[in-house]
């Protein structure tokens, strides 16, 4: 099961790759610099995923302290984290040769920069403390508070002046007006990369409960 | 489990709180940049500024040998002149939204010290025509005349 996630994954990366060199149409102001945004993009939408999981894992993991839960709250912030440098990183790239900078303090680079270090402290609170109910328990806690950070880093676009532009396909109550081909290519890694995330938390989760079989 | 409501009351109230001092903090404190109608109200001479509006459409000269830079930034009500020595990134032109910053020089004009543009959320296709054009022009470069 896990293996046809990874194959299906695989695939529509493939077919994702040819629709954003081949498919989308160069694009008429920025050039080709813009398909950097068939990764931005998808990458940026598996992290508010995986931590709206570890949210809802969390919550859970607190009312029922299913272990379950709680791996699964573990192996999506994981994920979610190395999506979150993904995301940055990619930024930053398109950034430089498009706005002039590879960074800026706007309230939408800084929102998501404290949402990586959020997660970066909850995966380090996993890792300090031993004993696993503990902590377990604090790590649901904090998985809870640091969601709040998922709906500032998408709205704060619309709520405070930014550099960065409001959303091109998640915005409130307007079709977008893009050509279909780059819409096209856009929804297609969108759903490579979240099928990735599903065969990376899918592993991920396994994994850790032999982990804990093992030590039990 | 009369005491797990409790602690789970107790979260949320913190989290909301949290919440709430992030946002009205963030609000209040950070404007990333102001519009020429709020510098225009109260410029003070040699405080650093973020200025964001458009380019006015006319307002641009560029002299490529001094690298010396001027336009007009304007929100629809007010208009600033901006002067820059240095080469401005590729998208950034007349009509098109940009952020710069520096400091408000006193005799009238922004002094920018880096000047960034921002972009639209809308791509587009090049039209048919000027698609043909760029296929043409790689083409020539690469030397496959056929």
């Amino acid at each position: 099961m896990t293996r046809v996630l990874g194959w299906l994954a695989a695939a529509g990366l493939v077919i994702g790759l040819v629709m954003a060199f081949v498919i989308a149409p160069r694009e008429v102001t920025q050039g080709h610099v813009q398909r950097i945004m068939y990764v931005h993009v998808p990458t940026a939408w598996v992290a508010y995923l995986a931590f709206a999981v570890v949210f809802v894992a969390s919550i859970v993991y607190l009312a029922r302290r299913s272990a379950t839960a709680d791996r699964l709250a573990h192996a999506s912030a994981e994920v979610g984290v190395v999506f979150t440098g993904v995301t940055i990183a990619s930024g930053s790239i398109w950034g430089k040769p498009t706005w002039g900078t590879w960074w800026t303090w706007d309230a939408r680079l800084t929102s998501v920069a404290i949402l990586f270090i959020m997660y970066l402290g909850y995966l380090l609170l996993r890792g300090m403390i031993d004993e696993r109910e503990r902590g377990a328990r604090y790590a649901a806690v904090l998985g809870i508070i640091a969601a709040l950070d998922i709906p500032l880093v998408h709205f704060s676009v619309y709520w405070w002046r930014t550099l960065h532009q409001p959303p091109s396909l998640m915005k409130p109550g307007g079709a977008s007006t893009m050509p279909a081909p780059i819409v096209a290519a856009l929804l297609v890694n969108l759903a490579a990369f979240t099928l990735l995330y599903a065969y990376f938390v899918a592993r991920r989760t396994r994994l850790l409960a032999r982990q804990q079989q093992a030590l039990a | 489990m009369k005491r797990h409501a409790k602690f789970l009351i107790g979260g949320a109230v913190i989290a909301a709180a949290l919440a709430y001092m992030i946002y009205a903090g963030v609000t209040q404190s950070v404007v990333y940049f102001v519009t020429p109608s709020e510098l225009s109200a109260a410029p003070v001479t040699g405080k650093a500024y973020r200025l964001g509006g458009m380019v006015e459409k006319g307002s641009m000269r560029w002299e490529p040998r001094s690298l010396d830079l001027s336009f007009r930034l304007s929100d629809g009500k007010a208009t600033i002149p901006v002067r820059h020595r240095g080469t401005p990134p590729d998208l950034f032109g007349e009509g098109r939204g940009a952020v710069v910053e520096g400091s408000w020089a006193g005799d009238g004009y922004f002094k920018a010290t880096t000047i960034l543009a921002k972009h639209s959320e809308d791509y587009q296709a090049p039209d048919p025509a000027s698609a043909e054009r760029h296929k043409e022009m790689i083409k020539t470069l690469s030397g496959d005349t056929r």
